[in-house]
């Protein structure tokens, strides 16, 4: 658990080898750090959510921001993951937790392919239907008929003991490891399969996807395929905030305001981007906490919680706006230009090596 | 047989009044191609400034003036502050801006007025009426009037003026609209500031029938099906979506709710968006587009 493997810079011959010693540096940095500090409030408000909300901006980000197909749903498919995990794991014989979890993400999978169809002959904003559809639908089932959450009483799952190969995982430390190996695990894969032909097609697609189809791309295919490989990015990230984060959880907590909070951590972290994601996240998670210390130094503890959520909002519309202006690309480019070298995880494509420009 | 009339003209009136939050979108989709999601929240705040307004003593026309003027200053704001900076943003990009709009209005509006519910009362009657043997709500007639009223309003007002022509000549190509005289800019702001005033008489009509309170900018959820069925450029599509949708969705609580369980008006409409865009991709009034590689 303590990072990944070493010759990970070898198995990435397309891109800088600092790249890959950066993820490493920074996958460790995550794994070591906060257990030297080892708080729990750190783990359990901080770090689990943020890992978990990046994960569910790197599914978004595939559809969206790679394959450019604009989604509304995604708490929708997070609600899949976590209520498939939970009864995969209560209901099939021999599935820990693990593979429940991966076993949910691929039920999420197969609900994304569906309610992606319609992007087979709908373009653009129609395409909102399609998504808005499973948003309002998933919950509302989820919740209708008890047997999705066992009989319990308007449908609230509570996550069974976090456990891993006889390790008790069941403590704040314990769930933000598990956390953060799954992302990581996902993350690495995500990220290769973007830097493979079928991202490369997700992109025709989305810069033109007329063209894409006369450079014989088949559209189709690779539409299902980003909603498939999305959806179980959102599933696993589902499953993750039913079981390592909330603990328990009802499909009303999977509501269009978590779509909406997911589609700002791509945007915020920057469309396109994976380590946009990440960043995209902290700042979600984290801007909350600074507005209410903010707002609690100057108004003291009379501070009216109606007013801090509204000015909160307000704060929150304005950054976003702001962001858009200023920035299009999102805290990663802001990142980038801070930086002194160019130290980008993703889109090689940008600085493609010397030989291969060469041969262009 | 009586009954079953009942609900689908009880609800096709209902879906008049989600078409009248939905011509808000079009009017704007129109005039620069943003799908404007704050429309909802514009809504809830042109009902509360309105009411409360009311409330302190103003009277019922000057409240309605002070708050188009505040709606129209907004429209000025959102040209200079968010949408010209935007101008080469990509359509994702604009929606999400008014995303980030929607919640300054709601933030806003709730810090200025509160969030407590208002009564709003426009003398317009709740009373069951017969009409040709079908017993109808009184308000819901009137309110189709009102919605009926607009509509040929801005029907007439973007088919058959020059302030109408140069809309649309903005929306087809921004580039030619301006090399021929068109001010981009002052287009952008009159089509902001007609769909503030759609979402203010919008806002009363929903807000005598419901209370002012903060569901009212959620509304927006209602009106999208309808747009989406309707297609983002007609007018007149809306409002026959709107019939479609709110007949559909009174007749599916009605007779489905029993079989599959309570709350099935929440996704209705958008599985039947679905199927209506299956059959036609751009909405059944909607314009075709065109694209070259």
């Amino acid at each position: 658990m303590a990072s990944l493997p070493a010759p990970l810079a070898a198995a990435l011959p397309r891109t800088p080898r600092i790249r890959a010693l950066a993820t490493v540096l920074a996958v460790a940095t995550a794994a070591i750090v906060p257990f030297a500090l080892g708080a729990d409030y750190l783990f359990g408000a901080v770090l689990v959510p943020i890992l978990i909300l990046s994960l569910a901006g790197l599914g978004l980000n595939i559809l969206t921001g790679y394959a450019g197909q604009l989604s509304l749903g995604s708490a929708a498919f997070m609600a899949i993951g976590a209520f498939a995990t939970y009864n995969i794991h209560l209901r099939v014989p021999g599935f820990t937790l693990l593979p429940a979890i991966v076993a949910g993400g691929f039920v999420s999978a197969g609900f994304g392919v569906l309610f992606g169809l319609p992007s087979l002959r709908v373009k653009g904003f129609y395409l909102i239907a399609s998504t808005l559809a499973a948003q309002f639908f998933v919950p509302w089932a989820l919740s209708q008929y008890g047997w999705f959450s066992n009989g319990s009483a308007s449908g609230v799952i509570t996550a069974p003991p976090l456990t891993l190969g006889g390790f008790d995982l069941d403590n704040p430390a314990g769930r933000y490891a598990f956390t953060l190996g799954v992302v990581a695990v996902l993350t690495l894969l995500a990220r290769n399969l973007i830097d493979s032909p079928t991202g490369r097609a997700w992109m025709a697609v989305r810069d033109m996807d007329l063209a894409a189809a006369a450079l014989g791309i088949p559209l189709g295919r690779a539409k299902l395929l980003a909603f498939a490989v999305s959806s179980f990015l959102l599933g696993i990230a589902g499953a993750l905030w039913a079981f390592t984060y909330l603990g328990t959880v009802e499909p009303a907590g999977f509501d269009l305001d978590r779509s909406f909070q997911i589609l700002f951590v791509i945007i915020l972290g920057g469309l396109g981007s994976i380590r946009g994601n990440f960043l995209g996240a902290a700042f979600v998670v984290l801007l909350p906490v600074a507005l209410s210390m903010i707002g609690g130094a100057i108004a003291g503890p009379s501070l009216d919680p109606a007013l801090l959520e509204n000015a909160q909002k307000v704060v929150f519309g304005a950054l976003i706006i702001f962001f858009l202006v200023a920035e299009p690309d999102g805290l990663t480019k802001l990142l980038d230009r801070a930086l002194p070298y160019p130290l980008e995880l993703d889109r090689p494509d940008e600085t493609p090596p010397a030989g291969v420009a060469a041969n262009v | 047989m009586q009954f079953f009339l009942e609900v689908l003209v009880a609800g096709a009136l209902s879906g008049v009044m989600y078409a009248l939050v939905a011509i808000g979108f079009v009017l704007i989709y129109r005039a620069s191609g943003v799908f404007n999601f704050a429309q909802g929240s514009m809504i809830l705040f042109a009902a509360l400034t309105f009411v409360n307004l009311v409330e302190r003593g103003v009277p019922f026309w000057l409240a309605f003036g002070a708050t188009l003027l505040l709606l129209i200053a907004a429209a000025f704001a959102i040209e200079r502050f968010v949408l010209r900076p935007l101008s080469n943003g990509s359509v994702i990009t604009l929606f999400l801006a008014t995303l980030g709009l929607s919640y300054i209005f709601e933030g806003l509006s709730q810090i200025a007025w509160g969030a407590q519910v208002h009564a709003l009362d426009l003398g317009i009657s709740d009373d069951p009426v017969s009409v040709a043997g079908l017993s109808l709500s009184s308000f819901d007639i009137a309110a189709t009037a009102i919605a009926g009223s607009l509509v040929v309003v801005l029907a007439l007002v973007t088919g058959k003026t020059n302030l109408g022509l140069s809309l649309r000549a903005v929306a087809a190509d921004p580039l030619a609209a301006l090399s021929i005289g068109i001010r981009l800019d002052r287009v952008t702001v009159i089509a902001w500031s007609l769909a503030g005033f759609v979402a203010l008489v919008a806002g009363l009509v929903w807000g005598a029938r419901s209370g002012v309170q903060f569901s009212l900018s959620l509304i927006v959820l209602k009106a999208l099906p309808v747009l989406i069925i309707g297609g983002f450029t007609s007018i007149g599509g809306v409002i026959v979506a709107g019939v479609l949708v709110g007949a559909g969705e009174n007749l599916a609580a009605i007779y489905l709710g029993p079989t599959i369980g309570n709350g099935v008006e929440g996704w209705f409409a958008y599985i039947l968006a679905l199927v209506f865009l299956m059959a036609r991709p751009t909405g059944l009034f909607g314009q075709r587009t065109w694209a070259r590689i």
